[in-house]
């Protein structure tokens, strides 16, 4: 009995002193570009967060069968983060400086992009937050290392807006009325109420702020309280299961679904596919891409990667909004390798620093998005800068049928001149408050 | 004043609810004295065994009817949460009996972290639904007497028919059977129940049991609702204020208190919450039984906790 | 042999009373700290003090806090991760708003406003006992979840409602580098960990571990239970609420109020428990247990998988690793409620008598 407990222990210890003191084995082979998947497969995330990951991974692999990044190979290693600030920053620790350093971290949960942003610089790694994340980090002569490519909060809420504002018949009309926010009550939620206070202090109409506190599950009381005020419209800026329980509350309180708008984290199947037909009408902004089942890059990957047995994730879920996420993700991270190697070598290995100025002069034409495949999907061009790490303020709105999405508006764009005061007012804020001094090289 | 009264139909349908899952963790504190912090998972396990046997059995077994899938999911998802009964019994609190509570809530938490992993496990992380074929939409009555009428939503007086329906054949089961009795024994006393010759590890399988099926009929009632996901756990840190607030060992307690949070819960929320910017109802409850406690230690109907020196 | 107090003489009441009364004790214990402070520094990687030995440090000062609670004055308390959160952006608020504040004043002020809220939250614990407490602590625990998130003033009246902190430095020395931050650390930890250990073991102490005991018994013999229960609230607020400051400020950089949410409660509560309730050194093996299985399973079981040819997914990684710790926590619980310290003072009980067996 000793001797079993005690062989146990020395095996225990032993496994874990390997595993604490291991490092990375250099690799003799060919180079391998690593990008690390903080992944979310686990918990209250797990049905939003789990097509991202798996579409993130697709794509990578689809590079690696149409030849690599000029011939350079991509490899992904997820770590499990159940979106937990502490594993996030775990994960991150571990696996920076693996298979040759990561080239770019893509978190999506909040926290743990906000515990990352100061490790950045240090580590000179670049974190793509494409739809989430700080707003005012679009200005990158303050934030050099963060890109919230293709756009973030405030666009979304200013789209929104807009589209809200076309129904009524021009912005004009919005004055007067009420328009809700049921937000989720933390960062992430608040992010969207600046441009739409903005807004309504440009157009007349009057916000009524909702918090809802994590996970909201319990909702009765701000339907009531929207039953009582009978507000135009309700802008929602929800995740998992909020999304859901808010458009079930609407139902059973009888608020149209039609006055309903998410953002691009509050409207994918998983919120709605079980509420089916009550849900029909709801729509949310789309940070330009949505459901995309029929284009040629889900056609890509069904015959390159899960026909071949190598798909991560379930095949009826290829196409869908969260998954096409995962796939723009990773293509918005290849091609800023493709950019850098462009200027450091072309088939060679590319370090963060020199994937960040790739991020930083991304030039993707609408040409180069058909040629990848995502022709009907993404509207180029995408031209990021130092001052403009979005590239691209062109969204679109998509509405439940019952079983799908259908568009029902046109591309539109977002209001750059508001937007941009507000996050180079923010962004210097921020670098006074954290002794940070703007980037003067040209074209800063 | 229609909209006043809206707010306490909904809080005390909500109230019902919270009564069902704190009934799970008095039954269980009744009998054996654990405070079983795992509810909430074996809620999200009872429920997602429901949601996919619910799913699976029309596909192995090729029937279409809706009701028969759901009884059989149901009566599968029952005997699911015996065997766990059994063994949680078997492999965790005969080797804890007689240490203090602290170390019980702590095997529990245990048990919980346990039960979230094997769950998604066997059953996925995705969201399921359950279908009880219950209509959403809200239906207004007395709209002679109110502008609009008054806001009802049918499935969720369903609901809370079902929970009240539960809850008294809890209390029948408690008040008029010989096991009942039996249980009522064990929870006074654990040794003279034993020197009368009662089986108290047979007693502990048939209350885990219990607390099992309350946590299967809280988490079809939820799920139906929301969706059965993960997100479910969270519904048992709502059934904690009115744990202690109608005391740790009081079956009518739980009714009572699940009533007075629910509805203080929404009219805070209601009234109270814009004042001050909106969410309070998160901690409302707490607060309130917080309060409550310093007035009456044990809670409004719990056992008057005597310290002998 | 070697563990033997013989001819160890005190010869003052002073000596009598040192904290490490044994020779041999106090020899170990320095070699330890010199150790932390010179060995560990040599031999550790990047990834070693920032993903493990910083947060290891900072849960075990938090334990610690909570073991003073929990373990010597018998007050279940589930809302540690408040506490925590209140010294995080107190500490942040006083660190940004005063000009030039030293960030020692900061974390300690951080530590004091935690205390503030520790007295005023322990207030029902002189009515309310047991699981009731443990209940309604969680009422701290979700106020102050909602206030931090509300009150725009808390993080500076920032758009974002995050905090950021950077540019930390002491009398001139940066702290930037992950050893600097364990070094920092360390210091706090050691200094506290010694005024716990000195104050447990003094009047003060006595009272709270008599309070735990039978506390109408302590206040018939004279035991005021109202200062007793509520200096307990009082000091492991404060080292909670340092602890916390320090997790935002060193561990983090940039936080949410969701960083301190319940699970972070509970896992100090965890920490303490299978440390050992009522242990100074069973905090540190509480919080390493926590720190590195989680992380020592993620690396195993992928590991175990591949030599039987298993290639097991990130999601069941992450199933298979809560299955497992939570068997662990009641494999524990079972075969020793008294944590871990206890296989330590089992362990230098033999050392006494060794080698002799009895």
């Amino acid at each position: 009995m000793r001797l079993r407990q005690l062989a146990l222990s020395a095996v225990v210890a032993v496994a874990a002193l390997t595993s604490a003191l291991t490092t990375s084995l250099a690799m003799a082979q060919a180079p391998v570009q690593f990008f690390p998947s903080l992944t979310g497969r686990t918990g209250a995330v797990a049905p939003n967060a789990a097509p991202f990951a798996n579409g993130y991974a697709d794509y990578m692999k689809l590079v690696n069968a149409r030849g690599g990044i000029n011939g350079v190979q991509t490899l992904v290693e997820e770590c499990e983060t159940a979106y937990a600030t502490d594993r996030g920053v775990e994960c991150y620790e571990r696996l920076k400086a693996r298979h040759g350093g990561a080239t770019v971290f893509q978190p999506l949960s909040t926290g743990i992009t906000f515990a990352l942003m100061p490790r950045l610089a240090v580590d000179k790694i670049p974190m793509i937050t494409s739809g989430y994340g700080r707003s005012d980090t679009a200005d990158g002569a303050i934030f050099p290392w963060v890109f919230p490519l293709l756009g973030h909060y405030w666009i979304a809420g200013d789209v929104v807006l807009q589209h809200i504002a076309n129904r009524s018949g021009g912005w004009a009309n919005l004055r007067g009325k009420t328009i809700a926010v049921v937000y989720h009550d933390s960062p992430f939620g608040r992010e969207v109420l600046p441009i739409i206070n903005r807004r309504a202090e440009m157009h007349g109409f009057t916000v009524l702020a909702l918090p809802v506190p994590p996970p909201g599950v319990e909702q009765r009381a701000i339907w009531l309280q929207i039953r009582q005020q009978r507000p135009d419209f309700v802008i929602m800026q929800t995740w998992g299961v909020m999304t859901a329980t808010a458009i079930r509350q609407a139902v059973a309180t009888g608020f149209p679904r039609d006055r309903m708008f998410g953002t691009w984290w509050s409207g994918a199947e998983p919120d709605l596919r079980d509420i089916g037909a009550d849900a029909r009408g709801y729509s949310a902004v789309m940070m330009q891409h949505g459901q995309a089942r029929d284009s040629e890059v889900v056609r890509q990957i069904l015959a390159q990667v899960h026909d071949r047995g190598q798909g991560t994730g379930p095949r009826a879920e290829v196409g869908d909004v969260l998954y096409m996420r995962g796939v723009v993700g990773a293509m918005l991270a290849v091609e800023g390798v493709f950019r850098a190697q462009e200027r450091f070598g072309r088939g060679r290995h590319v370090t963060g620093e020199q994937a960040r100025w790739g991020y930083e002069n991304l030039n993707i034409t609408q040409a180069r998005l058909d040629q990848l495949g995502f022709a009907g999907v993404l509207r180029g061009p995408i031209v990021t800068s130092c001052r403009n790490h979005v590239g691209t303020a062109m969204m679109r709105i998509h509405t439940w049928n019952g079983s799908g999405f259908d568009w029902s508006s046109d591309w539109l764009q977002a209001d750059m001149n508001v937007i941009n005061r507000m996050v180079t007012a923010s962004a210097e804020s921020f670098a006074r408050d954290n002794n940070i001094t703007r980037r003067t090289e040209p074209g800063c | 004043m229609g909209f006043f009264l809206e707010t306490i139909i909904a809080g005390l349908m909500n109230g019902v609810l919270y009564s069902l899952v704190a009934l799970g963790f008095v039954l269980i504190f009744k009998a054996s004295g654990v405070f079983n912090f795992a509810q909430g998972a074996m809620v999200l396990f009872a429920a997602l065994a429901m949601a996919r046997f619910a799913e699976w059995l029309p596909e192995w077994l090729g029937f279409e009817s809706l009701l028969l899938a759901n009884v059989l999911a149901f009566a599968i998802a029952a005997f699911l949460m015996l065997i766990f009964a059994w063994a949680v019994e078997r492999f965790v609190l005969r080797h804890l009996v007689n240490q203090e509570g602290v170390v019980l809530l702590m095997a529990t938490l245990g048990i919980t972290f346990f039960i979230d992993g094997f769950g998604q496990t066997i059953f996925g992380s995705d969201i399921y639904a359950i279908d009880l074929g219950l209509p959403a939409e809200p239906i207004f009555i007395l709209e002679g007497l109110f502008p609009g009428g008054l806001l009802i939503n049918q499935d969720d007086l369903v609901t809370a028919l079902m929970a009240m329906a539960m809850v008294a054949l809890l209390t029948l089961f408690f008040q008029k059977t010989g096991t009942g009795r039996a249980l009522r024994a064990v929870a006074d006393d654990h040794q003279a129940a034993q020197s009368v010759g009662i089986p108290l590890g047979r007693m502990w399988v048939i209350v885990w049991f219990m607390a099992g099926l309350t946590a299967l009929v809280a988490g079809m009632i939820w799920g139906e609702k929301m969706g059965v996901q993960f997100a479910l756990t969270f519904v048992a840190l709502k059934a904690l204020p009115v744990i202690i607030l109608g005391g740790l060992t009081s079956v009518p307690g739980a009714i009572v208190a699940g009533l007075i949070i629910g509805v203080s819960e929404q009219l805070a929320e209601v009234y109270i919450g814009p004042m001050v910017g909106g969410g309070i109802q998160i901690w409302f409850a707490y607060v309130l039984a917080m309060v409550v406690l310093l007035f009456r230690p044990q809670g409004l109907f719990g056992e008057k906790i005597i310290d002998r020196v | 042999m070697f563990y033997r107090e013989n001819g160890q003489f005190k010869t003052t009441y002073k000596s009598d009373q040192q904290i490490f009364a044994v020779k041999q004790d106090r020899i170990a214990i320095i070699a330890i700290i010199a150790f932390a402070f010179i060995g560990v520094p040599m031999l550790a990687d990047e990834y070693l003090f920032r993903a493990i030995l910083v947060p290891f440090l900072i849960l075990a000062l938090a334990a610690i806090g909570v073991n003073i609670l929990v373990g010597y004055c018998g007050q279940i308390s589930l809302g540690s991760g408040a506490f925590m959160a209140v010294g995080a952006y107190m500490a942040y608020n006083v660190f940004m708003r005063v000009e030039d504040m030293p960030l020692i004043v900061a974390l300690l002020s951080g530590g004091f406003f935690a205390m503030l809220a520790g007295i005023i939250f322990g207030i029902p614990s002189l009515r309310v006992k047991g699981l009731y407490l443990a209940v309604a602590t969680l009422a701290a625990q979700f106020f102050f979840d909602w206030l931090f998130v509300r009150v725009r003033w808390f993080t500076l009246d920032s758009p974002a409602g995050t905090a950021e902190v950077s540019n930390l430095s002491v009398f001139g020395w940066q702290i930037a580098t992950p050893m600097d931050k364990y070094l920092f650390v360390l210091g706090f930890v050691v200094v506290f960990a010694l005024l716990a250990k000195n104050l447990v073991r003094g009047p003060i102490g006595r009272e709270w571990m008599a309070i735990r005991d039978m506390d109408v018994a302590a206040s018939v013999i004279g035991i005021r239970p109202m200062y007793a229960k509520l200096t307990a609230f009082a000091v492991s607020s404060f080292i909670i609420g340092v602890a916390g400051a320090l997790w935002a400020f060193v561990h983090l950089g940039s936080w949410e109020p969701l960083s301190f949410d319940i699970n972070r409660s509970f896992q100090l509560l965890f920490i303490v428990i299978i440390g050992g309730l009522g242990s100074i050194m069973g905090c540190f093996f509480g919080a390493a247990f926590i720190v590195i299985t989680p992380i020592v399973l993620n690396q195993l079981l992928p590991w175990i998988g591949s030599l039987f040819g298993v290639e097991i997914s990130t999601a069941m990684v992450g199933h298979a690793e809560f299955m497992i710790f939570g068997a662990l926590i009641v494999w524990f619980l079972i075969k020793e409620p008294h944590g871990l310290a206890k296989y330590w003072s089992m362990a230098r009980h033999k050392l006494r008598l060794w080698p002799f067996p009895h």
